[in-house]
């Protein structure tokens, strides 16, 4: 039902959709992500259950950050994914959904993917000179150099990214 | 984990930086929260957390999808088998399956039993926290008879692991029944004895009262589900909202509160506690009328043959060695999967790309956006309040972590 009122609303927002046993998913592009957010909170979903990404080593763009969304009067649900290139940032949705703080933090620490206008970028689980972002498809199961800083020469080397480069 | 950042010199304004945890009674597990204080008030409460994260979700990357199981009820020992459910049904959801109709109910009974001892678990701790020890003795004595009859089902007290995918691993004995029954019986009647002993406790209903109050709104922003959300006076339980497991069927109430506050959420959650026992009570009737039956579908591509069968008949010899050695064969797709735990909604999000071992396994735990909120809720408030607030919050490092 969300689907097609956002086909009304914003037509060609949608770049491609499934179904799959009972959950609704819509890919959209990055640059529409807020809007899509916007709109959908004025639809009734207020709710933001989740927000994670997958990692896709070998796709371009490398990665999706995926958000479930319910709507507390209908009970429906949405899955909205969208492709990120790596090295690009998403907006972030704090500004809407409080509790998406420490989800985009943790998306921050395990693939790498940074968010724009969050009031706190940090990493959450990892120690701050961690090297690396633990759940993209090339770190090692186990978890490469055990003392993992920046300086030791690690087995693991090279993909930590910070805010400042 | 985070190099802390504090709006100003803390020393020059007099001000003091208290750790509370990593390993703090209070804590109930390896969480820090640092705290700017002035005097005994809060200006601002920094959560440090990462101390038991495991990389639950990258080993899950690396597992079968019968070995996560184990994995699960780690994240919320206080419940673990609507851990192990969920999970299970996520996996039930992406193949397209449903378990035999006695493990169905088993499961709910199972589930509601747990929901009664993560309720106990929390109030109890809750009040021993603010000074109210004497309500813990009793209600521990009602855990103990919960754990025994899980040990009974499952041969384990904590890490149950007792769902497999399509079923549960093994019937109840024969002593379950009566146990349960007894529990039945004494549970409400310590219920009762809790409640007389705080309910109507001036000191205890002084220390909880417009504690933590919270609008619906306010819920809802920051991702409130299971009773905190309740609480708030939303009568929304996904047992009801979008049943699973048959739960459509049984016959419960939803308690609400009005305020959000932590004497709310206690009298939520004790309400709670009795519907859990009525629907135990349900299960129980619908076990004898059901009878005894298989407990694991007969899709032997899912779940393995009985051992009888493996060693004399060679289909099964061979349907066990390819689920062994090769896995299930699942279907390319993504399926979220959320049930209503004793905290509130735990969600499973699983992509398959048809391979022996999810592509991604994701976990939503309910505590997560809960303590999230923390900071936000205990600003400019007293640290004895921060305990009251953060005990009634129910926070699990396990599955807070993962």
């Amino acid at each position: 039902m969300i689907v097609e009122r956002i086909d009304e609303v914003m037509p060609e927002t949608i770049t491609d959709r499934h179904y799959f046993r009972g959950d609704q998913t819509i890919v959209i592009d990055p640059s529409k992500y807020l809007d899509v957010v916007k709109f959908i909170f004025d639809e009734g979903f207020q709710l933001m259950i989740d927000l994670t990404a997958v990692d896709w080593p070998d796709r371009q763009p490398r990665f999706d950050v995926v958000v479930h969304f319910q709507n507390l009067v209908s009970q429906e649900r949405l899955r909205i994914k969208t492709p990120v290139a790596a090295g690009q940032s998403m907006p972030s949705l704090t500004g809407i959904h409080k509790c998406a703080n420490w989800f985009e933090r943790e998306v921050f620490d395990m693939f790498g993917i940074a968010f724009d206008g969050h009031p706190n970028m940090t990493r959450l689980f990892m120690w701050s000179d961690f090297v690396g972002h633990p759940l993209q498809k090339d770190f090692p199961l186990d978890g490469g150099d055990t003392w993992c800083s920046s300086d030791t020469g690690t087995s693991y080397a090279g993909h930590a990214r910070s805010l400042a480069d | 984990m985070q190099s802390l950042s504090f709006e100003n010199d803390p020393a020059r304004d007099g001000q003091m930086i208290v750790n509370l945890g990593p390993s703090h009674p209070a804590t109930h597990g390896t969480l820090q929260v640092v705290l700017q204080m002035e005097g005994e008030n809060i200006i601002k409460a920094e959560p440090v957390i990462g101390y038991l994260h495991r990389g639950v979700e990258k080993l899950g990357e690396n597992l079968s999808y019968a070995q996560f199981i184990p994995l699960t009820d780690r994240m919320n020992y206080c419940s673990p088998i609507q851990n192990n459910v969920g999970y299970v049904l996520a996996v039930e959801k992406l193949l397209g399956i449903q378990d035999p109709p006695r493990s169905r109910v088993l499961r709910v009974l199972l589930s509601e039993l747990t929901r009664v001892s993560d309720h106990l678990v929390c109030i109890g701790v809750n009040a021993v926290d603010i000074g109210a020890f004497s309500a813990y003795l009793y209600i521990f004595q009602e855990r103990e008879i919960i754990y025994d009859l899980l040990e009974m089902a499952a041969g384990q007290r904590l890490h149950t692991s007792i769902t497999r995918i399509g079923g549960m691993f093994r019937d109840i004995p024969d002593e379950f029944v009566p146990l349960c029954e007894k529990l039945l019986e004494s549970c409400s009647k310590t219920i009762d004895e809790m409640e007389s002993l705080l309910t109507h406790n001036p000191i205890w209903a002084d220390r909880t009262k417009g504690v933590g109050v919270f609008t619906v709104e306010q819920a809802v922003s920051w991702g409130y589900t299971g009773p905190c959300l309740r609480a708030c006076g939303l009568p929304h339980d996904l047992r009801r909202a979008q049943p699973y497991l048959d739960y459509e069927t049984y016959d419960f109430d939803i308690p609400v509160g009005t305020t959000g506050d932590v004497y709310d959420r206690y009298l939520v959650r004790t309400e709670e506690m009795r519907q859990s026992l009525l629907i135990v009570k349900q299960c129980l009737k619908r076990l004898k009328e059901i009878g005894p039956g298989p407990v694991i579908t007969d899709d032997y591509k899912v779940a393995l043959p009985p051992k009888d069968k493996v060693y004399t008949s060679m289909e099964s010899l061979i349907r066990h060695f390819k689920l062994v050695m090769h896995g299930m064969e699942v279907p390319v797709g993504e399926v979220y999967s959320a049930t209503e735990a004793a905290n509130g909604e735990l969600g499973f999000y699983i992509i398959s790309d048809g391979g022996k071992s999810p592509y991604r396994i994701h976990v939503r735990p309910p505590c997560y956006p809960i303590f999230n909120s923390i900071e936000d809720k205990i600003r400019g408030r007293l640290l004895a309040d921060f305990l009251a607030e953060m005990g009634s919050m129910n926070i699990i490092a396990g599955e807070l972590d993962r």
